[in-house]
């Protein structure tokens, strides 16, 4: 979070503000400014009738990432993340707002921008079915032209880290999704792409696997500097990653800044955990509530901004304390309280969709 | 240009990646072969039997309705190993894999072009040279390196036009995904319409194949003249020779239509 606000100067740190300036600056690699898109879609309502609506997949979201950055980009399902992915590697054309990555604009360019970025969709492959993974790796090195003694370090790196020794003269349905996962991210990085983006790459891994694609992902970062954008619904992921996390809902951004903030931002509560000598009523007392008992053990809740010494000491002055320990807000709970705080909760599409006339 | 320098070497990339997935099912690729070997003789044969019972065919004689068999079946067998999955392009569409080609630095068009290449498709070619040199043999027409080279020409133009007509069902389908039975009833249909000579049709049908669906310029109106005969909707000479320029616009006219469809991709959500 503090490293972002370093750039944005006079345009203040306030992370719940997606919006910035867009200073042009060679470092800004990701620039996004009002993006959008509409779907329209067409619906059966009634035996033949059908109505006209537009969903707004993304509905005017503006950010900025900067060269070296791990961003982890999280939120419901149908939020607006794989579209705003789609539209930043020029597979979707945008329906309005602007949108540049490494200055070029992925729409008109994008065979240009290919070069320079790596994607993996968790849901979808690019490697060749019926072909040992090894000559979907070759493949990669002539459409891309990689030299020759650089391909074959990024491939030794990837092969050793994402542990793919056995696997390379394996025919690629033969793999299992795990397997085929770490064969795609591999794929997507031996041209040495300066972004990469991964929608979902975890998904359906073990943690053995989802270790070693993490750990991958950290050294890659780190080592090489390469931008990082992941959608992910394993919030482990981002908490070891990223440094920074983006929350979008309903196509728009809900939050853009770092994970204590997120705590924050989404009223987030710590618990302090009380084993009292015997049982009692809840305990009542200034700054925390109560939120369950068991026995002789209560769990209080306060804010996660407030110190808990204060606390500790006003319980241990009126009640006959034992021993007691800290929980840190889970961030699954922070982030479903951000959702349903984000409007009326409930199932509907997350999308905002409105019936168009005609 | 440098665009379709691109194109190409991508083109000829992932054509290998399907050649040598092709190989992986070598009892299928030799199925397929023998069976798409043996429909197209049956067509053939089909001429034949009919002149075992007459000598001419609307006015035409064996060895000229071979040379029309000949030159549409090489420009369609062109147009199908080059573009031949075309009609396939609604399938990508709809389960969202064209994202992942998408993503790699080789234009899409290159790629849908090349997507699931066959190269049995060749057979078509081999067996449409083989009948024109038959056709040849029996016409002895005492042509001049000139009319030799136009035939080649008409080959030529004939395969493009085919080519944008498969290109322009594929740039269809980005809206309308089931599009594919359309465009082979235009493309395959149209072949087996340009095997006989224009005279066995009604005019109210030549005329939609001339100014509706281009198709007589594949070869029809060029072939006419090479054979001297009359065009039986009685246009002017030159139009004889506007096969190229029919091939030009209609090209031009399938590129504009899928940069319009590639914009429109939509995906699938994911
Ligand atoms: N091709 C499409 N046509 C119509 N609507 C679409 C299309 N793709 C996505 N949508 C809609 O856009 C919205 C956002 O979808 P998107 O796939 O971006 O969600 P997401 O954030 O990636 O969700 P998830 O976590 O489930 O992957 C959804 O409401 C979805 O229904
Ligand atoms: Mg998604």
């Amino acid at each position: 979070m503090d490293g972002m606000a370093a750039s944005d100067g006079m345009d203040g740190t306030d992370g719940m503000d997606g919006t910035r300036g867009t200073v042009a600056g060679g470092d800004e690699l990701i620039v996004l400014e009002e993006l959008e898109k509409v779907f329209r879609v067409r619906r059966r309502a009634g035996r033949f009738r059908r109505t006209r609506s537009e969903v707004r997949a993304v509905n005017g979201i503006s950010f900025t990432v900067r060269r070296g950055e791990m961003v982890g980009y999280i939120g419901p399902n149908g939020a607006g993340k794989s579209t705003t992915i789609k539209m930043l590697t020029g597979i979707l054309t945008p329906s309005g707002g602007r949108l540049r990555v490494a200055g070029i604009d992925p729409q008109h360019e994008r065979t240009r921008l290919a070069r320079r970025i790596g994607v993996v969709f968790g849901q979808r492959t690019t490697l060749w079915w019926d072909l040992p993974l090894r000559d979907s790796y070759a493949l990669v090195r002539r459409m891309y032209r990689v030299p020759q003694a650089r391909f074959r370090e990024n491939l030794e790196r990837c092969v050793e880290l994402l542990d793919l020794a056995e696997l390379l003269e394996v025919p690629v349905r033969q793999l299992s999704l795990g397997q085929r996962m770490r064969g795609d991210i591999a794929a997507a990085l031996l041209h040495d792409p300066e972004v990469l983006y991964l929608d979902e790459p975890t998904i359906g891994l073990d943690v053995i696997s989802k270790a070693k694609v993490r750990s991958f992902l950290r050294e890659l970062n780190a080592e090489r500097g390469t931008t990082v954008l992941l959608t992910t619904h394993d919030l482990t992921d981002i908490e070891q990653l990223c440094r920074r996390v983006m929350v979008i809902d309903h196509g728009r951004l809900m939050y853009d800044g770092g994970l204590p903030g997120l705590y924050e931002a989404g009223a987030g509560e710590r618990q302090l955990v009380v084993d009292l000598e015997r049982e009692q009523p809840p305990i009542s007392v200034e700054g925390a509530r109560t939120v369950r008992v068991e026995g002789p053990r209560q769990w209080l809740a306060f804010p996660a901004k407030a110190s808990a010494a204060p606390l500790v000491a006003r319980v241990a002055a009126d009640y006959p304390l034992l021993d007691l320990s800290l929980r840190e807000p889970d961030i699954e709970d922070v982030i479903a309280r951000m959702y349903a705080s984000g409007d009326g909760g409930g199932d509907g599409p997350r999308a905002a969709e409105v019936p168009v006339a005609g | 240009m440098v665009k379709v320098l691109d194109g190409l070497r991508g083109y000829g990339l992932i054509v290998g990646m399907w050649f040598r997935s092709t190989l992986a099912y070598r009892a299928s690729f030799l199925l397929t072969t023998l069976g798409n070997a043996i429909t197209s003789w049956l067509e053939f044969a089909g001429i034949l039997i009919i002149f075992s019972h007459v000598d001419q065919l609307g006015g035409f004689s064996v060895g000229e309705v071979a040379l029309m068999y000949a030159t549409a079946s090489c420009s369609l067998g062109l147009a199908d190993l080059f573009l031949g999955n075309m009609d396939q392009l609604g399938a990508r569409v709809r389960d969202g894999s064209v994202d992942t080609m998408l993503i790699r630095p080789v234009p899409l068009f290159a790629q849908v072009a090349a997507d699931r290449f066959v190269l049995r498709r060749v057979g078509r070619i081999v067996q449409g040279l083989l009948v024109l040199g038959w056709a040849l043999a029996q016409l002895r027409p005492g042509w001049s390196v000139l009319e030799y080279a136009l035939l080649a020409g008409v080959i030529v133009c004939g395969a493009a036009i085919f080519g944008a007509l498969w290109a322009l069902g594929g740039a269809f389908q980005f809206w309308a995904q089931d599009a594919a039975q359309v465009q082979n009833s235009v493309t395959y249909g149209g072949n087996r319409l340009l095997q006989y000579p224009p005279t066995i049709y009604g005019t109210e049908l030549v005329r939609g194949v001339t100014y509706v669906v281009p198709l007589a310029f594949v070869n029809w109106v060029p072939l006419l003249r090479l054979l001297d005969r009359d065009d039986p909707l009685g246009l002017p000479g030159w139009v004889d020779f506007l096969s190229p320029l029919v091939a030009v616009v209609m090209c031009a006219l399938t590129a504009l239509l899928w940069r319009v469809g590639v914009r429109s991709y939509r995906s699938t959500g994911s």
